[in-house]
This record gives C-alpha cells, sequence and structure tokens, in this order.
C-alpha cells in the first residue's frame, strides 16, 4: 500500500507492516480526542518513524494516489483536528 | 472506527472524486486541473522567495544586533578599565537585553530556514508530479474513449490532486509562519530606526560612548605614550601597561587602545 507523509512525499509498504501501523493509528486518534498534546505527538513520531523504517520512498514522478495520508511531523494536534472537520484545511 | 491516517487518505479522495464528477467531460478536467497545477507551482515558487527574502532580512537584522553586542562588550570593558563600573554596569545590562533579542532571532531564523527547505523540496516534488501528469494527460486525451479512459484519468487525477493538497498547505503553513515573523523583524526594524538599539554603522553616539569619550579624553594619549615608552624600552606594550605601578592601574585596559569610541 502507499502511504503519504505530508510535506515529505509518498512510501510504499508491505501489507504486513499494516497491523502494527493501525495500532498506532488508533492510539493517535484517542490522544486527538482526549487533547493529550504531548502523547499525540509522541505517537505521531513514532508512526511516522515506522513508515519511513519499513516503507520504500515512491518516485517524485509517480501518480499514484495514497491509502493512507499522515500529517506533518511538526503538525499540532489542532492542526490536525481541523484536518479531519468537515470545512478542513486541505485546499481543492 | 478509523484512525486518523484513514480518515485523512479519505478525505483527499473525496476532494479529488468531488472535483472529478463535476467534470462533463474528463478531458476539460485534465486541462483545468493541469492550470490549476501550474499555478500552484508558481505560487510554490513565488513562496519560496517570500521566505528567502524574510531569512536574509532576519539574517540582516541579526548582523546589527551582534554588532551593537559586541560594540556594548567593548564599552563594557573600557569603562571598566577607566574605574567607572556604573558605566560598564548599565552597557552590560544593555547588552544582555540584546542578547535575549538576537537569541530569538536565532530561532526565528532556523524556523525559517526550515520552512525555505521544506518549501523548496515540496516544489521539486511538485514540478516533477506536474510534468508526469502532462504526459499522461496527453496520452489520455489522444486515446479517449469515455469508458476506457475512466479509470485512467481517475488514478492520474487522485495522484496530483493529493500532491496539491498536500503542497498548497505546506506553503499556506509556510505563510502564516512568515506573516508572523515578518511581524516581529517590523518591530526590531522600528526598534532600530527609533534608535532604541543603536545605529549599528556606529556613526550616532549613544550616551555611554559620550560619558566614555568625557572621562577618557586624556587616557587614550596616556595609554599610546606609555605603549610607545615601552616599545621603546624593548617591551611589550602589554607589559608596560599591566606591569605598571598603582598611578598605572587605570592603564590595565586590555587592549583599549585598538578601541577608539566613535573618533571617525
Amino acid at each position: 500500500m502507499i502511504v503519504r507523509i505530508m510535506g515529505e512525499g509518498q512510501w510504499t509498504l508491505e501489507d504486513s507492516h499494516f497491523d502494527e501501523l493501525n495500532k498506532l493509528d488508533d492510539e493517535l486518534l484517542a490522544e486527538m480526542e482526549t487533547g493529550d498534546a504531548e502523547g499525540f505527538r509522541r505517537t505521531l513520531c513514532a508512526l511516522l518513524d515506522e513508515v519511513r523504517r519499513c516503507g520504500a520512498p515512491l518516485a517524485d514522478d509517480a501518480l499514484e494516489p495514497s491509502e493512507l495520508i499522515l500529517p506533518s511531523p511538526d503538525a499540532t494536534l489542532d492542526e490536525v483536528r481541523a484536518m479531519l472537520s468537515d470545512d478542513g484545511l486541505i485546499p481543492g | 472506527m478509523s484512525g486518523v491516517m484513514k480518515r485523512m487518505g479519505m478525505i483527499f479522495r473525496a476532494k479529488a472524486n468531488k472535483a472529478l464528477d463535476r467534470a462533463e467531460d474528463p478531458r476539460e478536467t485534465l486541462d483545468y486541473s493541469y492550470q490549476k497545477q501550474l499555478e500552484l507551482l508558481q505560487k510554490v515558487r513565488r513562496g519560496v522567495a517570500d521566505v528567502a527574502t524574510s531569512r536574509k532580512r532576519l539574517e540582516l537584522q541579526l548582523n546589527q544586533l551582534q554588532s551593537q553586542s559586541s560594540k556594548l562588550e567593548d564599552q563594557g570593558r573600557k569603562a571598566l578599565a577607566l574605574g567607572r563600573e556604573d558605566l560598564a554596569r548599565e552597557a552590560l545590562s544593555r547588552r544582555a537585553a540584546l542578547q535575549q533579542q538576537v537569541t530569538d532571532l536565532e530561532t526565528q531564523h532556523e524556523t525559517l530556514q526550515g520552512e525555505e527547505e521544506k518549501l523548496t523540496l515540496a516544489a521539486q516534488r511538485l514540478q516533477a508530479k506536474v510534468d508526469a501528469f502532462r504526459t499522461k494527460k496527453e496520452t489520455i486525451k489522444a486515446t479517449y474513449t469515455a469508458a476506457q479512459a475512466q479509470t485512467r484519468i481517475g488514478e492520474a487525477f487522485s495522484g496530483i490532486s493529493e500532491e496539491m493538497g498536500d503542497v498548497g498547505l505546506a506553503i499556506q503553513r509556510a505563510e502564516d509562519k512568515t506573516a508572523q515573523l515578518q511581524a516581529r523583524a517590523g518591530a526590531i526594524d522600528e526598534l532600530l530606526a527609533s534608535g532604541a538599539l543603536d545605529d549599528p554603522t556606529g556613526m550616532a553616539k549613544d550616551d555611554i560612548a559620550a560619558e566614555l569619550d568625557r572621562i577618557s579624553g586624556g587616557t587614550d594619549v596616556e595609554l599610546e605614550l606609555q605603549r610607545m615608552k615601552a616599545e621603546l624600552a624593548g617591551g611589550t606594550s602589554q607589559q608596560a601597561i599591566e606591569g605598571g605601578d598603582a598611578s598605572a592601574a587605570q592603564d590595565q585596559a586590555e587592549g583599549s587602545t585598538r578601541h577608539k569610541f566613535d573618533k571617525q
């Protein structure tokens, strides 16, 4: 599957890594909902590191949509909340 | 319940699909999207240039503050050599305030440099995607039949649309950060202009320099004479000054002859 880290590009990962990523992703969502900024930062970094460690970067000129999209490493909890809201921050 | 990364993926896809659904003829969507991509590329390039301009401005201000800070340190040293601890204290406390500004500006400089690097990479990625999209778009249009092209158009469009969303957000964030930092840089400019921070050219006289000039009117000459005598005697000026008797105690200004304050 293809995962995008916002601001960094796309990575291709084997499906076998999906379980670990999902666990971290659920944690991230829980921390976002409880407003645990510190936990959110920690989990987000772990999630991004996992993608970079297990994935192979996709070529810049590849036109593949991503299955999963992760916020950039410096994204704040509020920014991610806004991105997931109906209006969203995402242009287009 | 899906987590953050799945939801974000869905949001991006939904945006791309919405744009595609609006199109009566997908080929028009491809052309329109390509125009939008070129506009975004221009915007990102302008963004990189804006951030670079702000960074250079900060660098200029940092140099000004640092030279002012060095000047105050020299004044403090000279005041102490002339036995004016009160003046030295004043110079050093002003320097401490300036150092705080310098530290803040250095942090901002790092932030801007980070934004500049991110935007530069984003521009490179987007450029590569736009080039790939143009090729794909022309191929699809050349071999267009409604049924077979739909899927390929969808894939190409989703890929580029997602990248555009990502880069568009990066440029928004960079603009916000740059605007905040520019406001701060403007405040520093005002301080420099008002003379609250001294003229970095050193042409203007601050009160400490004026006081130092007043009390050291004859001292520099005395120090110069001491140094010359020492040279003639074959010793170093440093020895002459440091080895002086009690009456020469005020001459212990290390290298004070080097600092001719505002005597241009």
